[in-house]
């Protein structure tokens, strides 16, 4: 009767295992390490890259535990700090040479999980430390889509400008009202004529028709599905940008992410300059257009043989090494350029499309003109510093929206050469609402605390559990441990931020967990007490107490999932613990310590009593004072 | 061990009038002191800076006091934090001036304060990692740190707080439909009350001592709703068996049975949360200070309301047999065999 089947035991073996395996890397605690990232925009890091570091820091004479490539930065990991200065010296030596003020590549330190190379090929990774545990900067964005809907509707209103002279269509004025386009009219069947092809051009925006006589008003305003559109393309670009200026801080591990549909939350841990944070995410980068000199001059430059014109500058190209003269002369700013996608030409070869505002199509229109044959320098300035991100020969009069094309470029350049263009500017501006820093001792501190509120925690109830229920409690005890591993194995694995909270919430499901082991050894003892033989009496116990079990079960779960869908930050992170904590302790109290008691007393044919420490009954007189007697027989 | 001999059945719907008397003066207090002193809501729902210096000696909070104060930022708040050396200064929101700057310039004029200069250095923790920090420094001598600071904007404030009654909203509600799916509607109105009068006493306390009302708060008084709801889910059980079992017992006499049958595991189970909690009270630090007060006042008071007044609730709206056991008598079983319609 109290028996598991094998296949039950092996489940919970493997269950067993499993928790193990993945709460493991926990416990190694952080190596130093080093990290290698771009500084620039235009620079990738890859695997030719990390075999340069390799070399450096062989050629140091340093050994390390690795050097991996990961997701845009390379890491190499040490066995102490010494060796990881000394690489960190001889990578920043051999990557960036001698220029320190404006590097290519950012050489920081940092900290890597100590666990072995196994642990990490089962994809058993350590838990993300929250930032109130491991100290560093929180910023909560606001992104200000108003603007953003407000430069919308003015790129459309100079795109309904173009499309209706394409098509000659006579009208008296295209301005932007609020986030509207207002299209005035003198005659009824030219409104007609221009809403039915704007009807069909331009899907993002309603058109309605108002007014009368020659009064005639056509109103474009933006379709729900474009709002949200406009506005996550908007939240988007903000978060690529930021991730650009963000890497420059040589931040270890940044968490960028959008939350809500407007907000963004940039966390640096480490960091603890807020004020120099601030400056680099709120800071600009700009976009130049240019033109590229051609004399002859220029050209005696670019052999080496002549100085630099007057009124020029020099710049590398793309691939950094050949030279590029460019005019000083600005001809359109980033402030100009309202989009910048990866797209297709006529003849199916990836190019970038660029659209200007109405003042940039203006200006580059008269240049474009003047200057067919002749190359367009684009060119992006950061830190003072300006790149070319690419210099195109301009091939005829270019309007509010243009290509560029050709070379022998592949989508992933387009889209590569997109992302520069954009990088420069946000697409709305933002504004800190919420900010937060935590000095790196404040989170050791917190750290350790609430390890020592878990562990006392768990010790007084263990021994609690022991010293009222006896062998029972011991099962109780051995089952609480069980839900501990497994909760922190399922947070492992969805790799999930802990904070202080999250510990606070592991502590209350371990105060919460331990009730259905009190119910059902309370059960088991009152079935005892009730004259049923012991196997009856474990087999009872477990089935009846299941029931409340699952009640008191169902409420907490109610409201930490009310908190899940409302609270947000550090208490999504108690709500989310809250709520895998309650599910694993179904698992071990239920179902592990009941493995645990069919083992010891399932097997036994004649069991003539259990230790569940004093099965107490109404009208006996002589109680056991001896605890050794506390097993009770039962009938 | 076994903490419970109890021989008969404790009548403590004899008591009833006189608990519930004692729970409604509780309430009322608790309510009296929430709309005349009202909660001392923490600045991630009023928005405002909150900022941590820790002193290198022990701190002279006057003198801090003083040095926030002339900047003008009106009703400031300094106190200690944990330690004499920790100090932590709460600022409101100021109109106009830029939010994202108001940590910085306390800090600054604080440093001044000891006659030190902000500077910016870099430097390299124990475990090797990069930190770049702005640090207060008097020749080689660092006489203060910031620790901490929290800058709330009045939007997020006021955003949360919404969402901080819609969670509340959420919780009651699910848990009324759960127990009234459980039950009948007379079980869920008495559960809830009982468990509503809890919440409303934990906001009593912190309304009482002003102690800081934050978020974790929150969340701890919706873990602990859902917490001990339970109990009452729990002796509800036992009176619908009882009702069975026992046909010729009136209603206070089962109610009394069920709470006296249930009253040693209800003390056991919130005895050993408690004593996680007590943990967290103890080892926690300032930070779960006033998460695991909440908690603790939760967990007494839920044992209180459980017992006494969720029970004596549903007797007051006229629970009867008819409104549990709508089975007929050839399901309701044998009347001596203890394993019929048993629950814990």
């Amino acid at each position: 009767m109290n028996r598991y089947p094998l296949w039950k035991y092996a489940l919970l073996v493997v269950a067993l295992l499993v928790g193990l395996i993945y709460t493991l890397p926990n416990l190694f605690g952080e190596a130093p390490a080093v990290q290698v990232s771009s500084a620039k925009v235009v620079v990738k890091i890859d695997d030719a890259v990390r075999q340069r570091v390799e070399q450096a820091i062989t050629q140091a004479g340093v050994t390390p535990d690795f050097v991996h490539l990961e997701g845009g930065s390379i890491r190499a990991r040490f066995h102490d700090t010494d060796a990881q200065i000394k690489a960190k010296d001889a990578i920043a030596k051999a990557l960036n040479g001698n220029e320190t003020s404006d590097p290519t590549y950012i050489v920081a330190l940092n900290l890597l999980s100590r666990s072995p190379a196994w642990l990490t090929a089962l994809h058993a990774f350590p838990m993300y430390l929250g930032l109130d545990l491991r100290g560093g900067v929180h910023f909560l964005m606001q992104v200000d889509m108003k603007s953003a809907l407000t430069k919308k509707a003015e790129s459309m209103a100079s795109d309904v400008r173009t499309m209706l002279r394409d098509k000659t269509i006579r009208h008296a004025g295209v301005s932007r009202e609020g986030n509207d386009v207002v299209i005035n009219f003198r005659d009824e069947a030219i409104r007609t004529q221009a809403q039915n092809l704007l009807r069909d051009q331009v899907t993002d925006f309603a058109w309605t028709p108002s007014g009368a006589g020659t009064e005639l008003r056509l109103t474009g305003s933006l379709t729900p599905q474009a709002v949200i559109a406009v506005q996550d393309a908007a939240v988007k670009q903000n978060i690529t940008t930021l991730h650009n200026r963000v890497n420059e801080l040589g931040v270890a591990e940044p968490v960028i992410l959008q939350q809500g549909r407007d907000r963004v939350v940039v966390q640096l841990p480490g960091v603890q300059d807020t004020a120099k944070a601030k400056d680099i995410i709120g800071r600009t980068a700009t976009l130049e257009m240019r033109m590229v000199d051609d004399s002859a001059e220029a050209n005696a430059a670019l052999a080496g043989t002549g100085p630099v014109p007057f009124g020029t500058e020099r710049f590398t190209e793309k691939d950094g090494v050949t030279p590029i003269i460019v005019k000083r002369q600005v001809v359109v700013t980033g402030d100009n350029l309202n989009d910048a996608q990866p797209s297709f030409d006529e003849n199916h070869q990836p190019s970038v499309t660029l659209k200007l505002d109405a003042k940039g199509a203006r200006v580059i229109k008269d240049v474009s003109r003047e200057n067919i044959g002749k190359r367009l320098a684009i060119l992006l300035f950061e830190k003072g510093k300006g790149q070319v991100v690419t210099a195109p020969v301009i091939r005829g009069e270019l309007g509010n929206s243009f290509s560029i094309t050709g070379g022998a470029m592949s989508t992933q350049e387009a889209s590569d050469t997109a992302l520069l263009l954009r990088a420069g500017s946000l697409a709305a501006p933002m504004e800190i609402i919420e900010e937060r820093t935590i000095g790196p001792s404040l989170g050791k501190d917190n750290i350790d605390k609430g390890i020592a509120s878990v562990t006392w925690g768990f010790v007084a109830v263990a021994i609690f559990m022991c010293l009222y229920y006896m062998m029972f409690g011991v099962f109780s005890a051995v089952a609480l441990g069980f839900n501990l591993l497994l909760l922190l194995a399922v947070l492992s694995m969805l790799q999930a931020t802990l904070s202080l909270p999250g510990i606070a919430a592991i502590a209350l499901v371990l105060g919460m967990a331990i009730d259905a082991n009190v119910l059902i050894n309370e059960r088991v003892r009152e079935e005892l007490r009730a004259g049923l033989a012991p196997q009856q009496a474990i087999h009872a116990g477990y089935e009846r107490a299941w029931a409340t079990i699952l009640d008191s079960n169902v409420t907490t779960l109610i409201a930490g999932l009310a908190l899940l869908a409302f609270g947000s930050g550090p208490i999504k992170g108690f709500a989310v613990v809250h709520c895998l904590g309650i599910i694993t302790s179904m698992i071990s109290s239920v179902m592990f310590s009941r493995a645990l008691v069919n083992l010891w007393y399932g097997g036994r044919k004649r069991l003539k009593s259990v230790a569940i420490g004093t099965v107490w009954k109404p009208g006996t007189t002589a109680l056991p004072t001896d605890p050794a007697a506390e097993a009770v027989e039962a009938k | 061990m076994e903490f419970f001999r109890i021989k008969r059945d404790i009548p403590f719907m004899k008591h009833a009038l006189i608990l519930n008397a004692v729970s409604f003066l509780t309430f009322v207090a608790a309510v009296f002191f929430l709309v005349t002193k009202g909660l001392h809501f923490s600045i991630e729902f009023t928005g405002g800076t909150v900022v941590e210096v820790q002193y290198a000696q022990a701190a002279d909070i006057n003198k801090t006091r003083h040095t926030v104060e002339q900047m003008g930022f009106g009703e400031i708040q300094v106190t200690n934090f944990g330690t004499s050396r920790d100090v932590m200064i709460r600022l409101p929101i100021k109109p106009g001036a830029k939010q994202d700057q108001v940590a910085d310039q306390v800090f600054a004029e604080l440093c001044k304060a000891e006659r030190g200069n902000v500077v910016s250095h870099k430097e390299v923790t124990p475990q090797g990692e990069s930190v770049d920090r702005r640090a207060c420094a008097v020749g080689d001598a660092e006489p203060l740190k910031m620790t901490r600071s929290e800058v709330v904007g009045p939007s997020v404030g006021a955003e949360l707080a919404h969402d901080a009654a819609m969670a509340l909203g959420f919780t009651v509600i699910g848990i009324m439909l759960y127990l009234a799916f459980r039950f009948e509607w007379k079980f869920a109105v008495a559960g809830i009350i009982a468990n509503l009068h809890d919440v409303v006493i934990i906001l009593g306390f912190f309304a009482y001592f002003q102690w800081e009302f934050s978020l974790a708060v929150l969340a701890a008084i919706l873990a602990v709703l859902g917490y001990s709801v339970n109990e009452s889910v729990v002796i509800f059980d036992r009176i619908r068996e009882a009702f069975r079992k026992y046909r010729k017992l009136n209603t206070h006499e089962i109610i009394d049975h069920a709470i006296t049958s249930t009253i040693s595991r209800t003390i056991i189970t919130h005895g050993s949360t408690q004593m996680m909690v007590l943990s967290m009270l103890l080892f926690g630090g300032p930070t779960l200070h006033y998460f695991a007060v909440a908690l603790t006042i939760g967990i007494l008071f839920g044992i209180y309301s459980s017992v006494f007044v969720a029970a004596a609730i549903a007797m007051w709206l006229g629970v009867k047999r008819e409104d549990l056991v709508k089975a007929g008598p050839a399901k309701a079983g044998d009347p001596d065999d203890p394993n019929a319609g048993a629950v814990v």
